[in-house]
């Protein structure tokens, strides 16, 4: 069962998100408002650090499980659809206090709101599928 | 045992999260978490309605696997090891948010203005977090990434579509926190 290591990893990660409140509707919304350093700190530490790492990837010095050269694929391109799309997503985000992960996370603290979140969130997914031809880039 | 009941720090949490991240490469796969909405659609059949679904969903079974993973680590975050919700907020946004009807503001993770049964029962609040989620799911696959992909992964191995993303998600928030939420509220 190789794939038991992503669900202890997505435990882990859950708990590091719970434990430093960055599941929290408040945070977000102090964020937003520029009224914390909180989860600029968050968010700008795991980048930095996360730097570090891509550059230790970048030069073999990290090599994946197999042994392999760690490459993050390249986000698709486009100017429209990351920022149109991007502040679709903000607006979502900054309303529910919710993004991707944590939306799975808060199922845990709040299951019924939660559970609508997702459905939203599969119901908007299949309606980019359904357009994503006709969307411009 | 003290540390693990008491809240973390952004310096714990920030370099946690990479090292996450630095653990998904690890694996052998691309850190993020948004392409599940995708691959959920598929499982639930919506590779029928649209040839966008047609994808073989056993090859992000570990990304499922992570999911899993998310939503029990919730679980036993949730029950056993945040003893008291409270947090720490800025003066002002307690304020600001008492001001707007918030009762109670900061003394639990979810504000019972959006989250509590009453609320997500009644058709406004329902539709408060059904059309928040909808602009998640279709945002986050618009731009092709979430929080995790595109401001995690994407910044630190600076990509371009990463910038302008997060600042689409800057954009998207700020409206929603300062025009939004006064309106709703």
């Amino acid at each position: 069962m190789k794939n038991i290591k992503f669900l202890i990893l997505g435990i882990f990660f859950a708990i590091v998100l719970s434990k430093s409140q960055a599941i929290s509707w408040y945070r977000f919304y102090e964020m937003f408002k520029f009224q914390s350093f909180h989860m600029f700190g968050i968010i700008g530490g795991a980048i930095v650090i996360s730097m570090i790492f891509m550059q230790l990837f970048k030069h073999g010095k990290i090599k994946d499980i197999n042994g392999n050269k760690i490459v993050p694929r390249p986000k698709k391109e486009g100017f429209i659809s990351t920022i149109l799309g991007g502040t679709l997503f903000g607006l979502g985000w900054g309303i529910s206090g919710a993004c991707a992960a944590p939306i799975f996370v808060i199922l845990g603290f709040k299951l019924i709101p939660a559970l609508i979140l997702l459905a939203g969130a599969l119901l908007g997914a299949f309606i980019y599928g359904i357009l994503s031809k006709k969307l411009p880039n | 045992m003290d540390f693990i009941f008491q809240p973390w720090a952004w310096y714990i949490g920030g370099p946690l999260i990479a090292i996450s991240l630095l653990l998904y490469f690890y694996f052998g796969q691309n850190f993020g978490a948004s392409t599940n909405f995708e691959t959920m659609c598929t499982i639930l059949g919506a590779d029928k309605v649209s040839n966008y679904f047609k994808k073989d969903w056993k090859k992000q079974k570990f990304a499922l696997f992570f999911v899993v993973g998310l939503i029990i680590g919730g679980f036993i975050a949730a029950n056993y090891l945040i003893p008291n919700q409270a947090i720490d907020l800025n003066p002002k946004t307690v304020q600001e948010l008492t001001d707007l009807g918030f009762a109670n503001v900061g003394s639990q993770y979810f504000p019972d203005e959006i989250f509590s049964d009453e609320v997500i029962f009644s058709l406004k609040g329902f539709l408060i977090l059904l059309v928040s989620g909808l602009l998640i799911g279709f945002g986050t696959r618009y731009a092709g990434g979430c929080t995790s992909g595109h401001a995690i992964t994407g910044l630190s191995s600076l990509q371009l579509p990463s910038l302008l993303a997060v600042i689409g998600f800057f954009i998207g928030g700020i409206i929603a926190t300062w025009v939004i939420i006064p309106i709703l509220f």
